[in-house]
């Protein structure tokens, strides 16, 4: 083994990662061809003249074949041109950049708190494991992964904003906030997107570490007389990495595609909410776009954290 | 003189959870007491079972897995440490009371460099980070490390096996503890590298005078190492004496069974005139590895006779029974058996050809369906080469118990409820039901306790006596190559560097491998070591 091959898995995990979301452009194409009706139909409505949407399919070139506007628009997307909305015309690449941007806001806000305080709580639950901060962590995480996100939202609505009007109800953002006034808007979404993805990634520290303090390395720490969270911290957790970074990653990507509702909830301008007005128009272009962002960052999360877990391991970080 | 290490009456308990019945309590050691004065070396010796680890680690007052303190006390220094709590205990352990545990490789963390590990506890008693590295570099030297200096930065898998033995002697040694606690230190170990860690490990206790509790199942080993020796059995001492005592004028007749056991010699047979397996120029690799394991093999095998493979991990023994059998098909030569070539993949053997080549292997747990009968597990064999069922198939699985010497009653029990011999045997008669001319063994007695391995061994010659069966024997074990060969093939980094009838193998003039590994079986008698050493450190200046 040389050094060169920490490289090469790299490369290919990376390389794996395009041909993955190559394959997953053609999916989400394939999958809005054969949605039934017909865009040019749903632009003119159902009295339109043969001759016109005959018109109209010539110039959105819907009259060629598959193949062809597949590639068309593959190379403009790889351009960054994902098209026009048509719906109301305007460049999808442009109006979708700004609630992108507030997506990821909202997605990394959440992932700030949400990252170490499941860290923290999952190396507490193995310090006290079967005690009460152990089931209490472990109870309090369950019940909230087990709740709707939406009725999460409506409870956190119902109790911080109306209730104690801590927090506005809706999450309302504009260019020309300050940092202090957009989190104080975005709190309550960030709020449940926090509750929402703690449970699986502090469960999943927990297990991993967990795991770990099977091993003789740890009989061996505990016979040098280390502390008990020293062990945790110090000798268990540096070789559970890999599988906590896979749950890590797999949350922050449901962060960005998963909290559709959230966003919803909230009326947050984000991508969730872009989508579904748009899904309710049966505007084909932009939920081709939005769907191909959501694979890009889905796919991008995992191939990160095979990259971490790859680095990770001492055995391929330092070859012999 | 003053008694470092005083353990009265100690009693450990745990609960055993049995398949299929209620958990119950069960005790490990029934009231053992031992006294250990400063600077000396104890070692305890036992079968599997005999509470030899649970009591080492009982001198830190930790119980493994779920193994419970329940009575007696643990005096170090005329302090009970079993009534420290766990601050005190923490201040003692890493510190005071050092372990080195069998498998070095599995106890240092993967993610961390050896000289952080190295160095822990000695910086957590308040040693400057300087001074630390220091101690711990001069204790790589003393234990003959290569590279002393650097190789602390190092992690875990990147130095060998042997050498990762030396770091944890060293790790134990460095915040200057009073007692060390070894546990198997070398057992993992081939025998050629055991011979230079023993030595290593010998002359850092005589310098650093530390006491030490010197935990082995291999009487010969712990001769070269302890003062005293305390022989256990089922969790009670069996006798206790200075060494010379142990080894020479054994009481008890079981401590006289343990130093007698290594010793057999079994006649060899003839050379036969005939060959059963004919292995001509076999070379053989893994797919996807660019390495011959096996580099242009040629044995014979005579019907009825026994063919013992030796040489270390890693020198091709394991794999020439893969490609004997078919599981890795060799990239050159040819394989016959009784005149006819052998197809090389599995897939092209007729049945015959497979019933009349079996196989046990080391681990008997794992070549066994834990949810299957050792009557179903026998029985297959029988129904799937020779279409027996019903009370005939039942009548030659009870035969089958006798010959292995179980008797009928196991028919109907699980492998969970043997023991290891037991589960051996077990396999010996799963293989001997498909009526083979030809069995391949592979390692079938490492993991097994030495009077347990006797028995094996007595088993498969008698056997071989009334069935008239082939054995290809693999092993690393020379002792057990005596007790069983006829003929001798020495293995060494895919090649036969010696092979012929037991008597000329093993007699000189020797070939450098064979010499080594011969030199390096540990002899049960005191100095020995020394005396190997001494005549290593001659013949390297003599070049």
């Amino acid at each position: 083994m040389n050094a060169g091959s920490l490289l090469g898995l790299v490369a290919q995990r990376i390389a794996l990662g395009l041909v993955l979301l190559l394959a997953a452009s053609a999916l989400i194409f394939a999958g809005t061809q054969i949605l039934p009706g017909d865009v040019a139909q749903s632009i003119l409505g159902q009295s339109a003249t043969p001759q016109a949407l005959a018109n109209l399919r010539a110039e959105l070139g819907l009259d060629q074949p598959a193949l062809t506007r597949y590639f068309s628009w593959l190379a403009g997307a790889l351009q960054g041109d994902l098209g026009n909305a048509l719906s109301n015309g305007q460049d999808i690449a442009t109006s979708m950049s700004h609630r992108l941007g507030n997506t990821l806001f909202l997605a990394g806000t959440a992932a700030i708190i949400a990252v170490p305080l499941a860290l923290i709580l999952g190396l507490v639950s193995v310090r006290y494991q079967g005690r009460w901060p152990d089931k209490v962590i472990s109870g309090v995480t369950l019940a909230t992964v087990s709740v709707p996100e939406f009725m999460l939202g409506y409870i956190a609505m119902f109790l911080l904003a109306v209730q104690f009007q801590v927090f506005p109800s809706v999450s309302t953002i504009y260019d020309g906030m300050s940092l202090g006034e957009q989190l104080q808007a975005i709190a309550l979404p960030a709020l449940v997107m926090v509750l929402v993805v703690l449970g699986h990634m502090m469960r999943m520290t927990r297990a991993a570490i967990l795991n770990v303090m099977q091993s003789a390395y740890i009989e061996t720490a505990e016979l040098k007389g280390l502390r008990r969270f020293t062990i945790i911290s110090r000798h268990a957790l540096p070789n559970a990495i890999a599988p906590i970074v896979n749950v890590v990653m797999l949350n922050l990507a449901y962060l960005v595609v998963g909290v559709v509702v959230v966003e919803v909830v909230f009326v947050y301008p984000g991508m969730g909410q872009y989508l579904v007005d748009h899904v309710s128009k049966r505007d084909v272009p932009v939920v081709q776009a939005c769907g191909l962002v959501f694979a890009a960052v889905y796919i991008g999360m995992n191939m990160i954290a095979d990259i971490v877990a790859l680095l990770a391991n001492p055995r391929l970080r330092h070859p012999k | 003189m003053t008694d470092l290490l005083e353990i009265r009456n100690l009693k450990i308990g745990a609960t055993s959870y049995p398949p299929g019945e209620p958990p119950r309590e069960v005790t490990l050691v029934h009231g053992l007491s031992l006294t250990l004065a400063k600077g000396r070396v104890m070692g305890l010796i036992g079968e599997s079972g005999a509470g030899k680890s649970t009591i080492g680690l009982a001198a830190m007052a930790y119980g493994r897995g779920g193994a419970q303190i329940t009575g007696g006390e643990v005096l170090l220094n005329g302090i009970d440490i079993l009534q420290s709590g766990p601050a005190g205990l923490r201040a003692l352990r890493g510190k005071r009371v050092t372990y080195v545990a069998q498998s070095a490789a599995a106890a240092f963390n993967p993610s961390r460099r050896l000289m952080h590990q190295v160095i822990e506890t000695t910086l957590a008693a308040g040693v400057p980070l300087a001074e630390a590295e220091a101690r711990a570099v001069a204790l790589f030297r003393k234990l003959g490390l290569p590279n002393p200096e650097t190789i602390g930065r190092r992690y875990p898998h990147q130095v060998s096996g042997g050498q990762l033995q030396r770091v944890m002697t060293a790790m134990a040694l460095c915040p200057g503890p009073e007692l060390v606690v070894f546990d198997e230190p070398t057992t993992a170990l081939d025998v050629t590298t055991q011979i230079d860690v023993l030595a290593a490990i010998k002359e850092a206790i005589r310098d650093t005078g530390v006491a030490a509790l010197y935990i082995t199942h291999d009487l010969a080993v712990v001769a070269q190492v302890a003062d005293e020796i305390m022989v256990l059995r089922n969790g009670r001492m069996v006798e206790c004496g200075e060494t010379s005592q142990i080894i020479h004028s054994p009481r008890e007749a079981y401590t006289s069974d343990l130093v007698s056991v290594r010793q057999k010699d079994h006649p060899a047979k003839p050379p036969g005139t005939t060959a059963l397996l004919s292995i001509r120029g076999v070379t053989a690799r893994y797919p996807g590895v660019p390495v011959d394991v096996l580099k242009g093999i040629t044995l014979d095998l005579a019907p009825g006779q026994t063919l013992a493979v030796v040489g270390e991990s890693g020198s091709g023994k394991s794999t020439l029974a893969r490609a004997i059998t078919g599981l890795l098909p060799p990239s050159q030569g040819e394989i016959f058996f009784d005149g006819r070539a052998l197809p090389p993949k599995l897939a092209g053997r007729s049945p015959d050809d497979l019933r009349e080549l079996q196989m046990i292997y080391q681990m008997a747990d794992t070549a066994m369906n834990p949810r299957q009968t050792v009557g179903t597990i026998i029985g297959r064999p029988l129904q799937f080469y020779f279409g027996l069922r019903g009370a005939e198939k039942r009548k030659r699985i009870l035969e089958l118990l006798e010959e292995i010497e179980l008797g009928a009653g196991f028919a109907d029990r699980y492998p969970a409820e043997l023991s290891g011999g037991q589960k051996q045997r077990v396999c010996i008669a799963r293989a001997l039901a498909a009526k083979p001319r030809l069995i391949l063994c592979d390692e079938v007695t490492s993991a097994l306790d030495p009077l347990v391995a006797d028995g094996i061994l007595k088993l498969l010659l008698d056997l071989q006596r009334e069935e008239g069966v082939a054995y290809l024997f693999i092993t690393h074990d020379l002792a057990t190559v005596r007790a069983i060969a006829d003929q001798i093939a020495v293995m060494y980094r895919g090649k036969v560097v010696r092979s012929g009838p037991k008597a000329e193998v093993l007699a000189p003039p020797f070939d450098d491998y064979t010499d080594l590994l011969l030199s390096s079986a540990p002899e049960m008698r005191q100095g020995w070591l020394e005396e190997v050493i001494a005549h290593r450190k001659m013949a390297a200046g003599g070049n």
